[in-house]
């Protein structure tokens, strides 16, 4: 799957996209999360507070329970501020 | 009509071409999103997420169709770097009667603030910080949900 990050999550995690194997205990949209979270410091500190979280699968917005697949892009983004 | 681009717009012609050559339309309503100046901030950096900005947009003027007779429908929005008094957004709408374009129009623009993946970060003297969403924000478009 890709993954896009974007404004302060991108940032802060420290590139702008990655391709990622799905791992085979990740499910859905807060299985990702919490596989991330582990994965490493940075993840762990740019997703620590989730209300601040926006996730889209495939350009539409989706809640934690969205299920995921491999072919999936899957973007994690703070609130949007545009306007 | 969608468009996502980095150059600035011309009001006047874009307004006029929205209404040329459709003689039903009897008005035409408008919002311009200017960078505001606040003191500290010398400009803005608009990001978007591409594919999904045009999509979200193209969805929320679907959806203003769906609820205004409108004629025609505008929406540009642009992105990179921004000083005060620069144009940020254009948002019009044409119809026989003032009502639904004035009312299709304030939609909009309430509902691309909450909806499509922008965001906005400003350059300050102590260097670059993300804008926070604002809570009256997304009460402005959950009124429109009849929330």
């Amino acid at each position: 799957m890709r993954l896009l990050y974007f404004a302060w999550l991108r940032a802060r995690i420290g590139h702008a996209e990655e391709d990622l194997a799905l791992p085979p205990e990740v499910r859905d949209v807060a299985g990702l999360l919490a596989w991330l979270r582990a994965r490493e410091g940075r993840y762990g500190e740019a997703l620590r507070d989730l209300s601040v979280v926006r996730v889209a699968v495939n350009q539409e917005y989706v809640g934690l329970d969205h299920p995921l697949r491999d072919g999936d892009e899957v973007a994690l983004f703070p609130p949007v501020t545009g306007g | 009509m969608i468009r996502v681009q980095r150059e600035d717009f011309d009001v006047g012609r874009e307004l006029q071409e929205l209404a040329a050559g459709d003689h039903t339309i009897g008005g035409v309503a408008s919002f311009i999103g200017l960078v505001r100046d606040m003191g500290q901030v010398s400009a803005l950096t608009l990001e978007h997420y591409p594919g999904m900005t045009e999509k979200k947009l193209a969805e929320i003027e679907a959806e203003a169709n769906r609820r205004w007779p409108l004629s025609a429908s505008l929406v540009i929005h642009r992105y990179g770097r921004l000083e005060p008094g620069e144009r940020i957004v254009l948002v019009a709408t044409a119809s026989p009667h003032r009502e639904a374009a004035l009312a299709a129009c304030h939609f909009l623009i309430d509902w691309l603030k909450t909806d499509a993946p922008f965001w906005k970060s400003e350059a300050t003297p102590e260097g670059e910080r993300w804008v926070a969403a604002r809570a009256e924000d997304d009460k402005a478009t959950r009124r429109w949900r009849g929330e």
